[in-house]
């Protein structure tokens, strides 16, 4: 009973900033909000009884994208003129489609038969993640590391001045 | 010591991707370093895979578990998909063949790239005081990356990694048959080379998509698409073949069938058969090195080498009583009769050598289509050192009778042809040639002798014929017969271009002027007409009268010894005179009508084709393709094209002005309603009206309209459609 | 595990459906980039739910996960430097300018 009600409170107030997301006009407050939602996805995530997970999110996403996504606005302040609205003409028909997606999946998942079997998290799951990475899954993870190294020459040639 | 070469599989792509990455990022101002470093990489590749497949051709005995080396690649669920690479018996065939003809190909380049005739030299000082193309690093690194492409599908362990180079190789494809791309004919009907491209790549697809859906099917039931655990698995095939699916229009089929036929039509697609054959002729607005590596030798025939991977399906297809092996075996036959006589007509010397790239590789799928797989992949490998050889030959001829033309200008002689357009693809512009060319012009002679499968002496003799001999032994008349009429009609054309192009007196300026190509184009011609003349007795059947007994086949058992690995039993045909000594007469007298209309007495200047005047209609249907091209693009793009602009013309016409309508509607109505009724309940419908009027214009302005968040919506909804299907559908 | 597996579905789901609508919807390239980050965030919830609740002892769940932060820092990197570097070229980032895909 207690989860539940605990559940009920993160998911309220993490849908909430969610909505502050797409809704905000100031896009500083917007991104404040995202900084919201991560963290109650990392509340999620303990919930869940995965705990590293919670605190790479708090770290990744906290630490790293949420401030990369502020040091954009800031750096790109006045980007946007200020007559424009801050959405384009689909939104009413995106709002709605949107509506209607939430509720057709929402109906779909709660029809669709799951079967939940109820063991403890193991104990040592850090452990068997980090084992996961150098064995099962190793050609992905290194796949990942090349991801990252391009990802950080290909922003820093995209987004560094040309003198010429 | 022999399985540690085997390890080094995996290196025979890499160094010409190592090459392409080392051109675009670095070597590109340069045009020699990056020709050179495009060589070099080549070349070690080519050492390479001579090295794995001498190793396994001496060691006959990995036929019986052949090489396969694979990690572990993606995790999904309880499936781990494996990457890898795998050598046998038909790996090996092709790594010799693949890795020999590129290097040839990319030696002939260096020579073949220089500065192109269409362009200004004033635009590229540079380029032109070189003498070499404006773009020609480009050129290195697209066929190098191509290169990759075709060694990384031979040595490829599964389909879906197959099938990753297939695409890598469909890419090149587009890029290089629009190499030229600012290109263009004086004639506006005539194709441009970037036309052609986009028309190879759109076609193609067309065959790729059903593949894919294919291979789709295969691992929902496999779970795995690795070529020796799907198809050395006999119940697994047998199961396929037994368990059976509906289909609208089609009814119940096994599974075996439906996906033999989906990969059937990405070979379709890929080796240009009918129906799917038009882009393969415009291809050839390529440069002449791309015609002969990609459009003969390698890409197309990469169909070819898919069926023949997938034989064993296809016979569990047969098995279980799907008709999939009798329709590649009419394609195959339809299309090599159906080319064959396309080819009769044609004047583009190198139109002519597409066409009979097409008719070749039906020859090809006729083969498999009767489950003699040995015979195809045989005849694969020799026609691809042929094809190459003649579409370099071509490309030398091409090259010298527009020196020619260039030079009989620069001093004065071509008088009043300055203003004329002048085509140096053109047969009826040349003649004579063999006395300017000699070396260009005894190899091209080398190469057409095997295509036409001049008895005895030639490759291609031995590969056709094993291919007529299977279909005679075993039954398969309607297919030896429309083989052998297209054999006839490949001596005839193929005599037909040697006869016009070197035979008789020089009909133009640029003929009598053109000077013989420069060596790194020429010794590749001589390398191929080596393999041209003697490739063919590795498949001598034993049996053949005096020859069987010197040469050896040991290429044949080898295929039929890995064909027991995979479950595949094929006998060699038993030596017959009948079906020998027709085929036989047919070539040479294929051969001796040519000389009779065009050797006998040659053309002369301005001289039009004999046969147009003996065939009359059927020859003007020959010379326009059976008018496939203006049907696609009559049921086809026509349509296509249509439709986008009456949605432009119904966006512009209707909606805007019906959203105008609307909006200058209500605006009159707020204006005349205020005056009676309470200007703020009337305000808030009048701008309900017109928000519902937005809507409806930005609904319908969703097509094309070049943001990316549009898209993304119809995406969405194509989603909720999807979605939809699951409770609704079924 | 008071908590039934459809809520954290049904979360993850309007997460997702507000991300998507941030990214259909805002002008701003770096909302809509924000809306990705939703949407990514989304489809973690679901990954550890399923995770938690289906196969506990796999771990395989959560490794999928730390894969989505991978390419959701490639994302946000590349794709925030694609808009300083849109903006120095078109003066711009308003998603509904950035056409060029059209001429």
């Amino acid at each position: 009973m207690v989860g539940q009600i605990l559940f009920i409170f993160i998911a309220v107030v993490t849908l909430l900033m969610a909505l502050g997301v797409v809704v905000a006009r100031n896009l500083f407050h917007a991104a404040l909000f995202l900084v919201g939602v991560f963290f109650g996805v990392a509340t999620l995530f303990i919930l869940l009884e995965a705990e590293f997970l919670a605190m790479a999110q708090i770290v990744i996403y906290i630490g790293a994208i949420a401030t990369l996504i502020v040091f954009a606005i800031m750096l790109s302040r006045g980007m946007m003129g200020k007559h424009l609205g801050k959405y384009n003409k689909q939104w009413y028909f995106a709002g709605g489609a949107m509506i209607f997606f939430f509720g057709l999946v929402s109906w779909l998942l709660v029809k669709m038969p799951f079967a939940p079997v109820s063991a403890e998290a193991p104990a040592d799951a850090i452990q068997q993640i980090g084992s996961g990475f150098v064995g099962h899954y190793v050609v992905p993870f290194e796949v990942a590391s090349v991801l990252l190294l391009v990802a950080l020459v290909g922003a820093i040639m995209l987004a560094r001045e040309r003198n010429s | 010591m022999s399985e540690s070469i085997f390890n080094l599989t995996w290196l025979i792509p890499l160094p010409t991707a190592l090459a392409f990455f080392a051109i675009i990022l670095f070597a590109n101002p340069k045009k020699r370093l990056s020709s050179k470093i495009a060589v070099g990489g080549v070349i070690i590749a080519w050492i390479l895979s001579w090295a794995v497949a001498i190793m396994f051709f001496v060691n006959p005995e990995f036929t019986e578990q052949p090489f396969d080396l694979a990690v572990p690649w993606i995790p999904m669920g309880n499936i781990v998909f494996h990457m890898g690479v795998a050598v046998d018996a038909v790996t090996a065939g092709m790594l010799f063949m693949v890795g020999f003809v590129l290097t040839m190909i990319f030696i002939y380049s260096t020579g073949y790239m220089s500065f192109p005739g269409h362009l200004d030299p004033e635009k590229y000082p540079d380029a032109a005081k070189e003498g070499l193309d404006p773009r020609y690093s480009r050129f290195f690194a697209y066929i190098s990356l191509f290169a990759t492409g075709m060694l990384g599908l031979v040595v490829a362990d599964n389909l879906l990694m197959l099938f990753i180079f297939w695409e890598i190789m469909g890419l090149c494809s587009y890029l290089l048959i629009g190499f030229w791309f600012d290109k263009s004919y004086p004639d506006p009907k005539q194709i441009t080379p970037k036309a052609a491209g986009l028309k190879a790549f759109l076609t193609t697809r067309v065959g790729d998509v059903l593949f894919m859906m294919g291979l789709i099917f295969l691992f929902i039931h496999a779970g795995d698409l690795n070529f020796q655990n799907i198809f050395a698995n006999q119940e697994f095939l047998h199961e396929l073949s037994t368990t059976t699916v509906n289909l609208p229009f089609f009814g119940a089929v096994t599974w075996a069938g439906l996906i033999s036929m989906l990969i059937f039509w990405g070979a379709i697609g890929k080796s240009a058969q009918f129906p799917l054959h038009v882009w393969l002729p415009d291809a050839m607005e390529g440069p002449t090195p791309v015609s002969a590596l990609i459009h003969a030798a390698t890409m197309v025939s990469a169909g070819v080498y898919l069926i023949v991977r997938m034989s064993p399906l296809f016979s569990a297809a047969a098995h279980g009583g799907s008709g999939v092996m009798m329709f590649v075996a009419f394609i195959g036959a339809f299309t090599a009769l159906f080319a064959a006589t396309i080819a009769v007509a044609q004047k583009d010397i190198k139109k002519v050598l597409a066409y009979s790239t097409i008719s070749q590789l039906g020859y090809m799928f006729a083969a498999l289509g009767i489950g003699a797989w040995v015979a195809a992949i045989i005849h694969l490998l020799i026609h691809a050192f042929f094809k190459s050889l003649l579409f370099m030959g071509s490309g030398s001829v091409i090259h010298g009778v527009h020196h020619g033309h260039e030079h009989a200008h620069a001093h004065g002689h071509g008088e009043g042809g300055h203003e004329e357009y002048f085509d140096p693809q053109d047969m009826f512009n040349m003649g004579g040639l063999l006395k300017r060319m000699p070396i260009t012009g005894w190899t091209f002679i080398i190469g057409g002798a095997s295509l036409s499968a001049f008895p005895l002496i030639t490759a291609g003799f031995w590969s056709k014929d094993e291919i007529l001999a299977h279909a005679w032994a075993d039954g398969h008349m309607a297919v030896y017969w429309t083989l052998a009429a297209g054999a006839f009609l490949t001596a005839f054309y193929t005599f037909r271009q040697i006869f016009l192009t070197f035979f008789g007196s020089p009909r133009t300026e640029a003929a009598e002027h053109a000077p013989e190509s420069v060596r790194s184009m020429t010794w590749p011609l001589v390398a191929l007409a080596f393999f041209a003349l003697f490739g063919g007795f590795v498949a001598v059947p034993v049996d053949f009268p005096v020859v069987g007994g010197l040469a050896s086949d040991f290429l044949a058992k080898l295929m039929e010894m890995q064909g027991e690995f995979y479950g595949l039993h094929v006998a060699p045909a038993r030596f017959d005179w009948t079906p020998a000594l027709i085929s036989m007469t047919l070539a040479l007298s294929g051969i001796v009508v040519a000389w009779l209309v065009y050797g006998w007495k040659p053309l002369k200047a301005k001289q039009s084709d004999p046969l147009r005047r003996w065939l009359g209609p059927v020859y003007t249907v020959l010379e326009n393709k059976y008018y496939f091209d203006e049907l696609y693009y009559f049921i086809a793009v026509r349509p296509t094209l249509w439709l986008a602009s009456f949605f432009y013309l119904f966006d512009r016409g209707v909606i805007d002005r019906i959203v105008n309508w609307v909006g200058a509607f209500n605006r009159w109505l707020a204006r005349t309603l205020r005056r009676w009724i309470d200007e703020y309940i009337i305000d808030g419908a009048v701008n309900g009206v017109g928000l519902v009027t937005t809507w409806t214009g930005a609904v319908v302005r969703l097509i094309q309209t070049g943001q990316a968040q549009n898209y993304l919506l119809i995406l969405l909804l194509s989603v909720v459609i999807l979605l939809l299907l699951i409770p609704f559908g079924s | 595990m008071t908590v039934p597996l459809s809520w954290y579905l049904i979360f993850a789901t309007a997460l997702f459906s507000l991300g998507f609508f941030g990214v259909l919807s805002r002008r701003n390239a770096v909302a809509v980039l924000m809306g990705v980050e939703l949407m990514l965030n989304a489809v973690n919830v679901n990954l550890v739910a399923f995770w938690r609740y289906l196969t506990p002892t796999d771990l395989s769940g959560q490794i999928f996960v730390v894969f989505v932060f991978t390419v959701a820092a490639a994302e946000a990197a590349v794709g925030l430097a694609l808009m300083i570097s849109i903006y120095r070229t078109r003066k711009t980032i308003n998603v509904e300018e950035i056409n060029a895909l059209k001429h």
